[in-house]
Order: C-alpha cells, then structure tokens, then sequence
C-alpha cells in the first residue's frame, strides 16, 4: 500500500508519532497526482488532446512549494515534541471557491482568473492550524454553477476516477475526484444545493453537508448566501468526522455561523445505531419533473440498481438494531428544485454584482468611456454562460412586479419543505426519526457532455440533495456499492438541525458492516 | 406667493458615531485620514466576505428611535438594496427595507413665531454608507474609507410647510442627535445629510401635487435657500401656465441655484431582498428597557420645565437648552447657588457661553466648574468683589483651574470698604488734581465719573463703587 493510500485518520497518526514524515507523505501525493492528475484546468486550453481523457484534471492551481513548506514545518514540530494537531501532515485540496491568501481564488470563472486573495478563509485556517497541509485548488463548476464540473472556465474539467469518459459530478467534483483518485485524503467543498454530496456519491467517497452555520462561510466565494455550507470530502466516515471536528464551529467572522458548542465527532463515532429510528419516503425514490408549460409533474421510478442499494443499507442497519420507518411523507419534496431555481438564482444574481471590472478580476481591454460600458463589457466577457442564467433569472425573479410571484412565493414553499423536516424529526411526533434513508442522487455519474447545456435537466441531479439546503439540516452521503456499469452509489441520511454526529454513527455502523463485502476492496483504475 | 401652501418632507442621513464601522471592525471616523486608509476585504466588498453587525450601532439607532416617539420593532431585518456604483463595491447596500429598526414617531418644533409644528416619521432605519466618488482630472477617483460607516435613515411625513420650518426641523434633529451622544451632528462633515422632497399646492387644498426632490444639501443655509429657490421655481411653472414634472435636483452651494440630475418617471428597482448574510435583529424587552433607562430628558422637555421650574423667560429656556452639556451646567450652578435662577441664567448666558464660544469647548470641558459660578456671583453678592472682578474671574478660573476664592485671596482682589483706605485714596486724588476740582466746583458736577475712574485706577479696581462715590460728594463739595 502506497502512503497516499491511507486515510486522513491513519496518516496522522503515523506522522504525529514520526512513523511516516509529513515530507514523505507529501512527496507520495504529488507522484501521485504528478501521474494520474495530466495538465491542470486552465483558460486557454485547446480543446482537442487526446491525453486529457486519460487523466483526472482535478486541479486548478497546485501549490507543491507552499505546501512542502507546511510540511517541512509539521516535521520540525514532532521532531521537537510538539503536537501539530489532528491533521498533521495529512495532505488535503480546496475547491478553488475558497479564499487562500496569497494564492490564486478563481472560483472556476474568467472574471477572478487574475484575483489572488489577501485573506484565508476561515475553515482552510482551521485545516491548515490543525497540521494539514494544503496542495492546492481544485476544479469546479464555475462559481459552483452545476452539478457536473462541465461549466468550468478552466478546462480540462475534472473526470470520473471510475470512469473518465463520466463527470464527477460537482460542483466539488474537483474535490471529490481527487480524494478518489488519491491525490490528497481529505478535500474541503462546499454545498448548495448537493454539491458536496452529489459529487461524492459519483466518485465513491464519503461527503457531508453540515448544518447551515455549522461551519464559518467566511472566505467562502458566495452562490446562495442562505444555502451554502463548507464541508468535508473524504475517503470514509472517520475521515469526514475528524475534518469536522477542525472545520466546525463559531467565527466572529460570520455573523450566521451557529454559536454552539462542536462534539468530538470521532469520540462515539463506533456506538452503534440500536434503537436509532431511520426512515425511509417513497418520496425520494421518484424523480419528479415539472412541465415547463403546463407545471403539471411527471413522476418515474429512480433506477432499480440505485433503490435496491437503498434499501439493502436499511437492510443492514435493521440487522445491527435499527428502527426502520417505512412510507414517512416528506410531501414537499418535489419543489426542491423549483424553488431552488428561484432562491439560489436572486441570491446568486446579487452576490455577482460585486464582479464588475473595477476593483479586481477581469476588466474588458477595450477602452471604454462610459462606465455602464465598463461594467456590461466586463461582465460579458468575465462571466460564463451559467453565470450569466443565474443573472438573468435571478433579476427577473426579485424584479418588483414578479418578487410577489417567484421570489416571495418561493421562500413560502421552502418553509414548508422545512416543516417535512421538522415534522418527522420531531422527537414528540409521530415518526421521531433520528435519520431519513434516501439515495443521494437519481442516477449514477452520466457521460461528459450528456446533461450539460440542458440547465434544467443538470438541475434534476439534485432533486435529493437540495432539500436539505433548503431546511439547513445536514446531510451525509456514504458509498453503498456499484451499479451494473462500474460507477459508484452513494446513499444519504438526513438529520435534524445539528445531528452530524449521530448522522456520522449510522454511517460508520454501515461501513463497518459492509466492510467485508466485495466492493469495498475496488479501487478506481486510472491509465 | 399667499395662494399657493408648500408641502415639504425630508429624508436625512445620520452618521452614528461609532468606534468601528457597521459590518467590520474598521475605524468608523476617516475625516483626518487620507482615503482608502480604513478599510479591509469586507468593507470593500472582497470576494468571501461576510458581514458581521456592530451592536452598537443597533443600541444607538434604537436610543435615537426611543428619542423620536418611534416604536422599537422586536424584530427587524435587513436586506439589499441593488444597484451599480464604483463606490459600492459589493454592488448592493446592505439597508433596511420593509421591515426596520422603527416604525412612527415625531419631533415637535417650538417655531420662532410661537406655535408648535408636529412633524411625523415614517420610518427609522440603519444602515451602511457607501464610499466616495470624486472626479479629478477625467478621472474617476474612489475612496472607500467611507464604505460601511453606519448611517441612520429617518424620513418624515410630507409635514413641513415652509423652508423655515425645514431649517428648523434640521436644527432640532442636530440638537437632538447631540444631546443623546449618537452622531456628532456636523454638517460640514457629513454627519447629517438631508434630501428634500418639496411641492406647492393651492392653499386649502387636500391633495398632494408632484414633488421634486433636491439633493446634496448640507448646511441648514442651504436647506432653507434650495428650498425657497424651488417653491419659487414651482410656482412660476405653474403661474406661467405649466406643470411640475417629478425631477431628482442638485443643490449648488457655490453659485446658489439648483440643477436638474435627472427626470423621474419610475422609480429604480432595487430588487430588495433579505440579506442572508445577517440574522434578523431582535430586541427584546430587556433590552428595550435598557435602551429606555438611557434614554435622558429630551431638549423640549427640559425647555419647559426650566420655564416652569426656574421661571425663566423661553428665550433663556432655549438657549440653556440648546446642547445638554449647557443644560446640566446651568442647572448644577443654580441648585449650588441656591436662590434666582434668573440671575445664574444671565451670567450664564452673557459670560459663560461667551467663554465657551472663545475658546471652543464644551460646557462640560470647562476647567470653570459650575459651583465655582456659583462661587463668583455669591461673592459678588457678597459685595467682596464687584461685578467687574467678578467677570474677570471667570477667565482666571478657567486659565489656572483654582478656586474663586483661592485667586481673590492670592491676588488680593477683594472689594475695597475701609472707609480710611478709600478717604485716604481720595484726598490724594483730589490734591493731584486742581484744575478737576475748580472744574467741578464750577458747578460741572459731571466730571465726577472722572474722578470715580481715578480712584477705581489707584484701587486696582477693588474700592468699594458707592463709598467711593459718596466721599469724593462730601470732600469735592468742601
């Protein structure tokens, strides 16, 4: 076994008692990602190389000499006696969303390819205070705007490590492909609307999307102020326990983090889930799609292979003591995503207009000399296509004569999709669970090229996710096999407000079940 | 001009005076700073920031809320007001829309001509200042110091009914602001801004004619020029056969006229909305309660009980009342004092205030205490000093920070009454001067004032005024 084969949990470990040294380590990950990573995202890619379908492409920016610095210094420290902290030596990326000072923050967007941030954001802090040792940024959905990694302005857009004809998924599919592919244990990404999940279930790894608050947004490159959360990316339930436990908690920073106190999320990560009540709705195993015109709903069964995963976890978790609760409602589940493409898109709209071509990032080269001529020259050229249909949409849908119809009428549905919640969670009502069972995503990872360009449709990946941003519960998704065509699938249990803890036992007892079983010991093939 | 009745409301900004800014922990004051000297990536907008709000500047538009009658809302929000500037680099004003701070309340204006205007506001918001544009050069020049200095919004109903009372309304709100500590009030500074919207109407009548909105006015002078300029601008319009469009105008300070900005057909969309990157403000009753225990006796209110508790003429009331450090002073003074308030009233206003105005300061700066007022006009009582010597006290004091006493001991400026000493002063005066004397003797008895001065000169000003004036009778007579 190769050190960039370890877990985050293991490598630490190792390094903190100077079995493995942090250089050593680092070392292993840059061969690594020196051989399956091939030539990183960038603006001016030519389009045809017929390389470029046999590699990951996860990085944006790789940072080898910041990050041997790190290094270098985490080993002094245990040479020392000194304790680097949990994450020591355990090399990790960013999703190029964050701010890292002094270091290139794109957001995917030709608009900040020239931006270098003079500040780090908070959770890349906590990381780096906690010995990790960041590698660099990766790939994205430009400004996260998708759920394949495809709108990127920085191409080669990452691949599927199982399959690298298929996307990764996204927007962290830069984060979740690089933990797959062994190019650094542990990833930082964020999610809006599935975009820590979605990814991690098509790329096999373990990803969680933490309570709205739970983690500090600040340096955080916004998309839907009320709806993004940073989370982990990693290779299992340990993992993502141990980076929440650095990521989490208050920061006088961000006003809206949640000023509680954060559990040691590895302490009790082995207790078992007797006597846990997990759900199951029927809800969330049919895909709804609204007609455009009539806003009649279609309903189709999700894929056979993708269900019987489900139910073959739940299966598991009954054996090990579980309460499984079948047919819960969670009526609102099918407005997800409507409400999505309204909530997000205002949110989103107004946090672009900061990108203008005056302060920072791209300015049009033409001379202008009219300043509205700046500003609409600049944008026209910064912005990509996704960036530009959230605009146009978020500004139709907060205009003063539709706000009443889309955007207000909207934040009405996403309470009530918050009440699905608290109403099967709540621990005097009716179903009392402590978690909801349901695939992460409808399909498995879909071929390049396939979805991208039907905004609706890519939107439809997250029909399973995106209800959870909007409630601001947490979620987890947890690899639970592989379908017929090799490609991996994840399953997700949602909890109440401020339940990762408990979200992460049900996910170790699963783990830890299947640990035996034959596709646990599949590893992707990249060549 | 009697036909038409001018209906005016004003929207004015407040800068708080705050140590910080409102979302960050910059210094909130940079009028000493050359610009983009205090700002950070969240005031200037930097991909990732978050805002994190000042509670301060919560509690001090809340005591202001309190002080204008308005109802502190439990719950308020706030939300983003969109739009493109250069000096608004997140491309939104974090503002308070439908939901804020307060809602209701009124300022009263005591007018010069005796009665009283109730002037009623909508609504009492707070909110970040955005940074400054200046055009130097063909260039466009910004400075960000400005950005996320935390503003208060109050506007009033459409109340006012001259540019007098405008001028007036902009004078209470300075005193009131001043008097509760929340913004240092000076105009030259920005601190205080209004935007007035101003229409004319048939008198009598009950409908509201299109208004037009003046701008950048920012000194209580030029509100009350803008204005009259426009109402007179309107009514030619209208006399001349014309209509009044709903135009957006700039106030010249420098040539004294009004520009046309821009028409104003519709309104601009903000497309407000919430801001999700701050809770909602809550004020709980608690808090409510603590921000009313602070709340102090308003100017008005003390304006009327120095009338009825002192006495005093509102003239006096008034100016006693015009900042509340004054107030507290004078009232301190009178309680030492223990009798005729009307008297510390006068010596207040006539000698005090002229003291504070030479040398800049406040009343509550002075080195020349209240009780040592009260000193001075006791031993003027007292007749140990005269009134002149009491005068020059005040400025002894304030220069060395002794006591009355202690400088009327040192330099010996007790009231001269010895009868001997002053006789003896006289006769020598007298035999100084013989001419003077035929003078008088001659039946001049005038120049007896002269002699006075003379023996005021030898005394140091310390003999006693009618002793002196007695005995020069008796011995000028001889």
């Amino acid at each position: 076994m190769q050190i960039y084969e370890l877990p985050a949990d293991m490598l630490a470990r190792l390094i903190r008692t100077r079995e493995i040294s942090a250089v050593e380590a680092l070392e292993s990950v840059l061969g690594r990602i020196a051989e399956v990573d091939g030539r990183p995202g960038s603006l001016n890619s030519s389009d045809d190389d017929p390389e470029d379908n046999e590699r990951v492409h996860a990085f944006i920016n790789l940072t080898p000499d910041r990050a041997r610095i790190q290094a270098e210094e985490i080993d002094r420290r245990t040479a020392a006696g000194e304790d680097p902290g949990p994450l020591a030596g355990v090399p990790f990326t960013v999703k190029d969303i964050f701010c890292v000072k002094d270091t290139p923050s794109t957001a995917g967007s030709k608009i900040l390819a020239n931006f270098v941030a003079p500040y780090t954001a908070t959770p890349v802090s906590r990381m780096e205070a906690a010995g990790g040792v960041m590698l660099g940024k990766v790939n994205l959905d430009e400004f996260t705007y998708g759920s394949s990694n495809e709108s990127s302005a920085f191409q080669p857009s990452p691949r599927n490590p199982w399959d690298l004809t298929r996307v990764p998924g996204g927007s962290s599919g830069g984060s979740a492909a690089a933990v797959a592919a062994g190019e650094g244990m542990l990833s930082l990404g964020t999610d809006t609307a599935g975009s820590i999940r979605q990814p991690a279930a098509f790329c096999g790894v373990v990803g969680m999307k933490p309570t709205y608050g739970r983690v500090s947004r600040y340096g955080l490159i916004a998309f839907g102020s009320s709806l993004d959360c940073p989370g982990p990316v990693a290779g299992n339930v340990t993992d993502a326990a141990l980076m929440m436990n650095t990521i989490a908690g208050p920061d006088k920073r961000d006003g809206t983090a949640a000023n509680m106190p954060v559990p040691d999320y590895t302490k009790d990560l082995k207790v078992g889930v007797r006597g846990m009540r997990i759900g199951l709705s029927s809800e969330y195993f049919r895909i709804t799609y609204f007609d455009p015109v009539t806003g009649e709903f279609d309903q189709q069964p999700i894929p056979e292979e993708i269900e019987s995963a489900v139910l073959s976890a739940a299966g598991y978790l009954a054996q090990m003591g579980a309460d499984i609760v079948e047919d819960v409602p969670m009526p609102h589940t099918k407005y997800g995503v409507p409400v999505y493409f309204v909530v997000s898109r205002v949110e989103a709209a107004s946090n672009l207009h900061r990108y203008d071509g005056v302060k920072y990032g791209y300015r049009t080269p033409d001379s202008v000399d009219y300043l509205p001529e700046l500003y609409r020259k600049s944008r026209a050229e910064g912005f990509g296509v996704q960036s530009k249909l959230r605009i146009l949409m978020g500004m139709y849908v907060s205009a003063a004569q539709y706000s009443e119809q889309y955007y207000n009428r909207a934040l009405r549905v996403r309470t009530l999709i918050r009440n699905d919640y608290e109403e099967i969670f709540d621990p005097e009502g009716e179903h009392r669970l402590d978690a909801l069972l349901t695939p992460t995503t409808p399909t498995t990872a879909f071929p390049i090229g396939e979805v991208y360009g039907d905004s609706v449709l890519m939107q439809y990946a997250d029909q399973f996710t995106v209800p959870a941003n909007h409630a601001g519960v947490p979620g987890l998704s947890i690899p639970a096999g592989f379908a017929g065509d090799g490609l991996p699938i994840g399953v997700q249990l949602l909890g109440p407000d401020f339940s990762e803890a408990k979200l992460l036992q049900i996910g170790m007892a699963y783990e830890m079940a299947t640990q035996g079983e034959e596709w646990r010991r599949q590893i992707p093939r990249i060549e | 001009m009697s036909e038409y009745e001018t209906i005016i409301g004003l929207e004015t900004h407040i800068q708080l005076n705050t140590t910080t800014k409102i979302f960050c922990s910059c210094k909130a004051d940079s009028w000493d700073d050359p610009p983009n000297s205090n700002i950070c990536p969240v005031c200037t907008g930097l991909p990732g920031v978050l805002p994190v709000l000042n509670e301060r500047v919560v509690e001090k538009g809340a005591l202001l809320a309190a002080a204008m009658q308005a109802e502190i809302q439990p719950v308020s929000y706030f939300d983003r007001k969109n739009y493109f500037y250069p000096d608004l680099p997140k491309g939104y004003q974090i503002s308070q829309y439908d939901q804020p701070l307060a809602r209701g309340g009124f300022l009263d204006l005591p007018m010069p001509e005796g009665y009283t205007r109730r002037v009623a506001i909508h609504k009492l918001h707070i909110e970040e200042d955005a940074g400054k544009t200046v055009n130097e050069d063909g260039q466009r020049l910004i400075d960000f110091n400005r950005c996320g200095v935390p503003l208060v919004e109050m506007v009033t109903g459409p109340d006012l009914r001259s540019a007098e009372e405008a001028a007036q309304y902009l004078m209470r709100l300075r005193q009131l602001l001043r008097w509760l500590g929340v913004s240092e009030a000076d105009m030259e500074k920005g601190h205080l801004r209004a935007d007035a919207n101003v229409s004319i109407r048939p008198e009598g009548a009950d409908y509201l004619n299109p208004k037009t909105e003046i701008k950048n006015v920012n000194s209580v002078v030029s509100l009350r020029d803008a204005i009259n300029a426009e109402v007179e601008r309107q009514i030619n319009q209208v006399e001349g056969g014309g209509q009044i469009e709903a135009w957006t105008l700039d106030w010249d300070d420098n040539a004294g006229v009004l520009r046309k900005m821009r028409s104003k057909e519709t309104e601009a969309d903000y497309r407000y909305f919430r801001e999700p990157d701050l809770l909602p403000v809550r004020i709980d009753e608690i808090q409510r309660e603590e921000i009313l225990a602070e709340l102090p006796e308003l100017p008005l209110e003390r304006r009327a009980r120095f009338v009825e508790q002192y006495e005093l003429p509102e003239y006096d009331a008034d100016i006693l009342t015009g900042e509340r450090g004054l107030s507290d002073y004078f009232e301190t003074a009178a309680a030492t004092y223990g009798s005729d308030p009307k008297r510390v009233s006068n010596w207040v206003m006539n000698d005090v205030l002229r003291l504070i105005n030479d040398r800049e300061l406040l009343a509550e700066e002075l080195r020349l205490t209240p009780e040592h007022l009260a000193e001075i006009i006791n031993l003027v009582d007292a007749s140990t000093i005269n009134t002149s010597t009491g005068k020059s006290l005040l400025e002894k004091v304030e220069d060395s920070g002794q006591s009355p006493a202690e400088i009327v001991e040192e330099e010996g400026l007790g009231v001269v009454s010895d009868e001997d000493a002053i006789r003896e002063i006289i006769v020598s005066v007298i035999e100084a001067n013989p001419d003077q004397v035929a003078t008088y003797q001659s039946g001049k008895t005038t120049i007896v004032g002269w002699f006075v001065g003379q023996v005021m000169k030898q005394s140091r000003g310390k003999a006693d005024l009618q002793l002196t004036r007695s005995i020069l009778e008796e011995l000028l007579t001889k």
